[in-house]
């Protein structure tokens, strides 16, 4: 099973904002069991998603140098649920960032009405308390973000599209 | 990034806002949250949510807060200031120097590191805030 919880990025501006498609489909193994016999996107696979989109915004934003985890769900507001046949329109906003995390706030939408508000908050793993091992290896990322379209969207600041790698250990930058 | 200099802004307006950034942040009521009580004692705070807190000041005030502000960790892991878990009288020199605003009186009677991580209050947190933005 693929924990991949958007299909597809729809736009990324590196350092402010990421905005992706979720589509949900009967096929999903996720949607059998939460509540049998009325099938719909469970929220935590939402706030996943979310997490994902939003993931990814923060740790480009670090040049993929910072290994960036979920730290809190900081507010979670379900407006309406995602039914098979629905399609997810996710919107990450980078607000802030630290030495030791980020908050970004997200949106889904469904038929251009509010789905569910999220706010989120990532850490990056400390190498003292967490050691050095990376999350994913390189190409494995890159593949990822492949997969989801990134590179088709993804924008620099300067609205300039971002490399296809994610291995920036000799950026010049 | 920042709201404008809020200098001049009252203790009681300070009050509310650090209130309100920990009711979000905690998931505490209102009146839990009163001067006298403890971040992690009094009112659940576990580490992640520090940096929660933070986030939150910084966009209620428009200030930045550097990591060291708030955990002096290098002071406590330094063997200069510390020995047989206890903080030195050196150390503890060091440690108001670095947090004017803290209250460490009753943590100097016996200094014991592991007894840090409980030793902010509300009230710590106001007069952190005031201190910079120079209420």
């Amino acid at each position: 099973m693929r924990w991949f919880w958007i299909d597809r990025f729809t736009s990324f501006h590196s350092g402010r904002e990421a905005t992706a498609i979720k589509n949900v489909s009967l096929v999903e193994e996720a949607l059998d069991d939460y509540c049998l016999g009325y099938p719909y996107l469970p929220p935590p696979l939402i706030i996943e998603g979310l997490a994902q989109l939003g993931g990814v915004l923060v740790a480009e934003h670090m040049n993929f140098q910072k290994r960036v985890v979920l730290a809190k769900v900081v507010r979670a507001v379900f407006h309406q649920l995602a039914a098979p046949g629905d399609q997810l329109h996710y919107h990450a906003v980078l607000e802030s960032v630290q030495d030791e995390g980020a908050m970004v706030s997200c949106t889904s939408k469904l038929h251009e009405q509010p789905q569910a508000e999220i706010q989120l908050m990532f850490a990056f793993l400390n190498e003292n308390r967490f050691g050095e091992m990376p999350l994913f290896k390189p190409e494995e990322l890159t593949t990822m973000l492949r997969l989801m379209r990134f590179f088709e969207v993804a924008v620099d600041p300067a609205g300039r599209p971002l490399d296809v790698t994610t291995d920036r250990s000799i950026s010049p930058q | 990034m920042g709201h404008g200099n809020q200098a001049g802004m009252s203790s009681e307006d300070v009050f509310e806002k650090v209130q309100s950034a920990l009711v979000d942040a905690l998931g505490v009521e209102d009146d839990e949250v009163t001067p006298e009580a403890t971040l992690v004692g009094d009112l659940g705070a576990e580490s992640i949510d520090f940096l929660d807190i933070v986030f939150k000041l910084e966009k209620a005030f428009g200030i930045q807060i550097p990591r060291e502000d708030l955990s002096p960790e290098d002071i406590l892991t330094n063997s200069q200031y510390v020995q047989d878990g206890k903080v030195t009288a050196q150390g503890l020199t060091e440690l108001k120097r670095r947090m004017p605003w803290a209250d460490l009186s009753k943590f100097e009677q016996n200094p014991r590191v592991q007894d840090f991580g409980d030793l902010l209050t509300v009230q710590d947190m106001c007069r952190y805030v005031q201190s910079k933005i120079g209420g």
